[in-house]
């Protein structure tokens, strides 16, 4: 017989969530499946709740998970589960979602874990109650990229010939006037951020994505989350869409509404809730 | 000139599943680089820098093969 463990999807406050609600429940009409295939269920502490599925510790124990974790196809699969059923949750309750492979060998771990960081969760949820995240990418648009200044040659014509230190000059030239054209590049795209920072709760950055990973080779100038109230979702999105037009320079790309991963933390480069260091 | 700024159909909702497939790398960038991190009885350190370093780099790796199969298909 297998041993399980408890792979845990994100938190909310009790009472706000039930089984049945968002696929979850073995009686629910249509449920749905954990990142091992295993029921979406609850488990309850005092006024927090945690949302959870059992998984296979031979696949989802530290040291397999670890290999695992590794392979891009099974990462995939996970991460895309997991996601599925923070977002589904999201849908009708605040939720705080848990990092990816979070897992407690049994549900008493879990709950002890709650009961400790109990006043943290809740802070948590209060941070993000009626609140979405949104993401917002820019690129250096194809445009602006192919415009940078080269050593002008019309077709057809010889090119002049001229001296070592007359070449040497011009290449300075264009060289300082690229690097102008990033830096303006760069500071449009913090007036841009500034602009949507203004407009949200909180603001947070991510690494710039790795072309191999995004499939692009446009440079990213701008990868973020904005936390933004339900309530002003379409003014946030109208400003992204003014800040496209008014900066043909950048091409911006807008994702959500996100469940607020980006957020799970007071302060976006401080420790999350429940934070421990490491044994 | 072409529209490559923001378009109507961007601001699409990338959460919603019966919409716009989400991105694995914004995806990616959301679950493992966020939500709460906890130590646990069995901890995937997560925020331990080694493994994601460990990770980002096999995913890369991974991608290229990946790539390199599915000629034309992006993410």
């Amino acid at each position: 017989m297998s041993d399980d463990g408890v792979w845990v999807y994100a938190v909310a406050q009790a009472g706000s969530l039930r089984e049945g609600d968002a696929g979850i429940g073995a009686s629910t009409a249509d449920p749905l499946p954990g990142v091992a295939g295993g029921p979406v269920r609850l488990v309850s502490v005092s006024d927090l709740t945690a949302v959870v599925s059992p998984v296979d510790l031979a696949e989802f124990g530290e040291e397999p998970l670890r290999r695992n974790l590794e392979r891009l196809p099974w990462l995939e699969a996970v991460a895309r589960s997991h996601h599925g059923i923070v977002a589904a949750v999201a849908k009708t309750t605040a939720v705080m979602p848990m990092r990816l492979a979070t897992v407690y060998r049994s549900e008493q771990g879990l709950a002890a874990m709650l009961g400790e960081r109990h006043g943290d969760f809740i802070a948590a949820l209060g941070r993000i109650a009626g609140r979405s995240e949104w993401g917002v990418k820019a690129y250096v648009a194809r445009a602006a990229q192919s415009s940078e200044p080269r050593r002008d040659r019309r077709p057809g014509t010889p090119s002049r010939p001229g001296s070592g230190a007359d070449y040497l000059k011009k290449r300075r030239a264009a060289l300082s006037a690229t690097e102008q054209a990033r830096q303006n590049t760069v500071a449009t795209a913090e007036r841009v951020h500034s602009q949507l920072a203004g407009r949200a709760v909180a603001a947070a950055l991510h690494r710039p994505q790795d072309p191999q990973l995004s499939g692009t080779d446009d440079r990213m100038v701008i990868n973020a989350s904005y936390l933004v109230d339900d309530e002003r979702q379409t003014e946030f999105t109208a400003t992204v869409e003014q800040a496209a037009t008014t900066s043909p320079e950048l091409r911006l790309e807008l994702t959500g509404p996100w469940p607020p991963y980006s957020f799970a933390a007071a302060d976006p480069g401080g420790p999350a809730p429940g934070a421990r260091a490491p044994r | 000139m072409t529209a490559d700024h923001l378009a109507p159909e961007r601001t699409r909702a990338a959460g919603d599943l019966d919409r716009e497939p989400i991105a694995l790398v914004d995806l990616l960038d959301r679950v493992l680089g966020g939500g709460v991190v906890l130590a646990g009885e069995v901890t995937l350190s997560l925020a331990d820098v080694d493994m994601v370093t460990i990770s980002v780099r096999a995913l890369v790796a991974s991608v290229s093969a990946l790539a390199n199969q599915d000629q034309g298909d992006s993410p």
